[in-house]
């Protein structure tokens, strides 16, 4: 049993998915994580599927559905470890303002920096509003307080808000 | 609120998703049955021993029906609330002003996820043993608290109310 990174991406309509998961199903794959979502108005989809089917074999079937259409299609077998389990505190970080060049690359350089791990990430461009939701865990080893100072000054000298709030859950 | 004197309860197993008795909904009891009134002592001596359990619907320790503990007098978002007690037959007769916060459940290990609820409630009930019937005005975290034990009751987990496709979280370590 092998773990497989499927990607498709293009054209929406409605049908991909059904089509795509009756491929898989098809070859007894079983579907474990899956994102998809649109990005302005084009279909973004991954899932892990774990089969005892040969990657050939899942790509020549996606192909066969979608090849002579508007998606791609990137199908690559996972070999790497998972990300370790956090030790650390889960974050929100939300950052917002006018649009220009280098937010999200500046923003994340000071989390990388912090050795804070982004677990979960939407940017999106709404009018001249440029948005940034992000999940985010912050080691235990990091200053909350000096990563969030260093988030307000980043945020500050490229002319937008951020703020930082504890994603905690409450059991109940 | 005066909560009957109840037995000496029994530390029951808390089930987990997916389990057929946590999404069906549980009948109505007699609150004055022997039988309601242990099930009440074992839903507090459950959540009592439960690290950060707040709060337990009967179906939780397998039984369908509407029967739940709640005690969220130690929580710190917590601003109104009743103590330790159970309620049976419970109902929402009001509920207002929508709040989304971030809930997990003994039920659900591997996940958190937000949900909206109502920050402001009154509960319609009857009390074990006496039968005597209740209101319970309250807000904040103990309104939240009474919805998802609620939903228990009628067969939904905080899943079948998330806020969106991508309001669920992969939990990594469960208290
Ligand atoms: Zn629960």
């Amino acid at each position: 049993m092998s773990s497989f990174a499927v990607t498709i991406l293009g054209q929406d309509r409605p049908g991909i998915i059904a089509e795509a998961t009756g491929a898989l199903a098809d070859l007894g794959g079983n579907l474990e994580d899956t994102s998809m979502t649109l990005l302005r108005g084009h279909f973004v989809m991954t899932l892990v599927v774990s089969t005892d089917a040969t990657e050939q074999s899942l790509r020549a079937i996606l192909d066969e559905k979608f090849g002579d259409k508007d998606l791609d299609v990137v199908v690559m077998e996972l070999h790497g470890a998972a990300s370790a389990p956090s030790t650390g505190q889960s974050y929100v970080l939300s950052v917002h303002g006018a649009d220009r060049v280098g937010i999200v690359a500046s923003i994340t350089e000071v989390l990388a920096r912090g050795g804070a791990n982004i677990t979960d990430l939407t940017t999106r461009l709404g009018g001249s509003l440029y948005l940034l939701v992000a999940e985010i865990d912050i080691p235990a080893s990091t200053s909350v307080a000096e990563l969030e100072a260093q988030i307000k000054q980043v945020a500050e000298d490229l002319g937008v808000g951020a703020s930082l709030r504890p994603a905690e859950s409450d059991d109940l | 609120m005066h909560m009957p004197d109840l037995p000496i309860g029994t530390v029951q197993v808390v089930l987990v998703t997916p389990h057929s008795v946590l999404s069906t909904r549980c009948v109505e009891v007699d609150p004055r049955d022997p039988l309601t009134v242990q099930l009440a002592a074992d839903l507090i001596a459950t959540q009592r021993v439960s690290p950060g359990c707040v709060g337990l619907a009967a179906n939780q320790i397998g039984v369908g029906q509407r029967v739940f503990s709640l005690d969220v007098s130690k929580h710190p978002k917590a601003r109104i609330h009743h103590g330790e007690f159970v309620v049976v037959n419970p109902e929402i007769v009001e509920a207002t002003r929508n709040e989304k916060g971030r809930e997990g459940c003994m039920s659900v290990p591997d996940f958190t996820g937000d949900v909206k609820r109502a920050t402001r409630l009154t509960l319609k009930a009857q009390l074990p043993g006496t039968a005597e019937e209740i209101f319970i005005e309250t807000d904040a975290f103990e309104a939240r608290a009474i919805q998802h034990e609620v939903d228990h009751l009628d067969g939904f987990v905080f899943l079948d109310k998330v806020a969106g496709a991508h309001a669920i979280y992969p939990r990594q370590t469960y208290l």
